[in-house]
């Protein structure tokens, strides 16, 4: 039972890692993205393969998170100029290459994926781990959010043009996003590979894009707090509900189309009325 | 050396020649009104001068430095502030937000220092004063996406003025504003020309650009049909011929629409 606690502690501290990271792209920055998980993947096997060739499991998850930037900094270049639309289909393509690529690649494992990563630490120990992870992308969140970044971010958000025309290099701000978000990933997908010991592609498909994604609009895109707790009732509901993971994507689908339609600012929205309606009823 | 320097600048779009073969000095100073019928090209130029729209003919200097290829944020950084003739404020910051950023350009311009920093002290005194100063005080605190015309022309002018520019392009402030609030931003258009602002006044208020402009520059279909001072340019023929030409066929689409 413990160790089935301290598993889900795990997991939801590495959902919160991945949705913050893509609410800094999406939600900060306005740049929707539908290939989240082939970031996660990506930290994940570059931080798998580089532990079990012996680096230390530290330096091996710092890389990791750094290898998904900096292929989120080239996907964030590929991608400069096309917008809203586009951009979520061009970066959904970019979730279908990294699978097809993982899928054929020899020294990647194939279909089988990396097995035999090390496991350098105990449940509890990883526990930790991904929770202090996830405490410090909250903090870095409403960091950014606060910083001139942010605002840039917001005003990028809102209408690029006008923005450029304040002096703004938008397609840097852009890449910014990218790399900061896209790192996150990596990071949260090096504790995974060593988390699990073994990883395989579809642990990284368009379904695990597609929650990441429903974590964010429904806790509230743009939105630190709300999509913290976006991603915690997300990694609950599957365990809570079986039947929802068993009919995991028609759910979170229908979800994310329910919030766009009736609250589109999310779980954040909603607790934004009720603190007003609470304010406005006579105590 | 003339402050912004075009040569030969064309532009085309699907087949129409937008503007085509337009030369325009534009001197340390002055506060050049751009007039012309609708479709003569002066928004394009505008755009083309700020970056908004790629030349695919002619050379731009601003200071001496060719800025022909530079993008609209590097142009911008040089000192050449636009405003948009169809606002476009950020609509879910509020207006003192809008215009901060802006204030914020030397932190903005360098993304590493952007990240790092979250002070808004220095920004917000002067989006306050500039907002004082357009007379949108009392807006501050508001979010831009609620806020009438008049409010929204005046925020576009405080951005742009935001960013200390050496020439500021205004793609028709004045229009949909009623006669008083057009007269009053007029009046401070010229004010900040006299401070030693240059602008470029793109206008479709010939009463309002005539009374402050210190030259005028007439454009049709695309070309520079004429330039000097205000009442000169107005007494031409070809001018003439040119404004009642559009009023007339104005009037007549007028009438279409309500037969």
């Amino acid at each position: 039972m413990e160790a089935y606690i301290l598993s889900l502690v795990v997991f939801g501290a590495l959902n919160v890692m991945l949705a913050l990271g893509l609410n800094m792209i999406s939600g900060f920055c306005g740049q929707i993205s539908l290939g989240h998980a082939a970031f996660y993947g990506t930290g994940a096997y570059a931080a798998a393969l580089l532990s079990i060739s012996g680096l230390p499991f530290a330096a091996s998850l710092a890389l990791g998170a750094l290898v998904a930037g900096a292929l989120g900094l080239v996907v964030g270049f590929a991608t400069l100029r096309v917008r809203e639309d586009f951009l979520a289909i061009t970066t959904m393509g970019v979730g279908f290459l990294f699978l097809g690529f993982v899928r054929k690649q020899e020294w990647l494992g194939g279909e089988f994926g990396v097995a035999q990563i090390p496991s350098p630490l105990s449940p509890l120990g990883f526990a930790v781990l991904a929770v202090g992870g996830a405490l410090a992308m909250v903090a870095l969140s409403l960091h950014l959010r606060r910083s001139w970044m942010g605002e840039v971010f917001r005003a990028v958000a809102a209408d690029e043009d006008a923005a450029s025309t304040l002096g703004v290099d938008t397609a840097r701000y852009k890449l910014w996003a990218f790399v900061l978000g896209t790192a996150c990933a990596g990071f949260a997908g090096g504790i995974y590979a060593h988390v699990t010991g073994l990883i395989v592609p579809d642990a990284f498909d368009f379904i695990q894009s597609v929650t990441i994604l429903a974590m964010v609009v429904v806790g509230g895109i743009g939105s630190t707090w709300g999509v913290l707790a976006g991603a915690v009732l997300l990694t609950l509901m599957p365990e809570l509900f079986r039947f929802v993971n068993d009919y995991k994507l028609l759910i979170y689908g229908a979800l994310l189309l329910a919030v766009m339609r009736w609250s589109p600012a999310g779980l954040a929205g909603l607790a934004a009325l009720v603190r007003r309606a609470l304010r406005s009823s006579p105590a | 050396m003339s402050l912004l320097e075009a040569r030969d600048l064309s532009v085309t779009f699907g087949g129409v020649h937008a503007v085509r073969g337009v030369d325009i000095a534009v001197e340390r100073g002055e506060l050049l009104g751009l007039i012309g019928p609708n479709g003569a090209g002066k928004t394009t130029l505008v755009r083309l001068l700020t970056g908004a729209v790629r030349a695919d003919a002619g050379t731009i200097r601003f200071d001496g430095r060719d800025i022909t290829r530079a993008p609209a944020y590097a142009r911008a950084r040089q000192g050449l502030a636009m405003t948009h003739q169809l606002v476009r404020p950020f609509r879910d910051m509020t207006l003192a937000e809008n215009v901060a950023l802006a204030a914020a350009h030397a932190v903005t311009a360098r993304p590493l220092a952007a990240l790092l920093r979250t002070g808004r002290g220095a920004a917000q005194r002067r989006a306050g004063e500039l907002l004082e100063r357009l007379g949108l005080a009392e807006f501050s605190g508001r979010g831009a996406a609620t806020l009438p015309l008049g409010v929204h022309k005046r925020l576009e002018m405080g951005r742009a003025i935001a960013i200390e520019p050496r020439l500021l392009l205004l793609d028709e402030p004045l229009a949909g504003l009623n006669q008083t609030e057009a007269a009053r931003l007029a009046d401070l258009i010229a004010t900040l020309n006299r401070e030693g602002l240059t602008v470029v006044l793109v206008e479709h208020n010939l009463a309002e650009v005539l009374r402050i402009a210190t030259r005028l520059l007439v454009m049709v279909e695309g070309a520079v049909l004429a330039s000097g001072a205000g009442s000169e340019v107005m007494r031409r023929d070809d001018v003439r011929a040119a404004y009642l030409g559009e009023s007339r066929s104005r009037r007549g689409e007028d009438r279409g629409a309500r037969g």
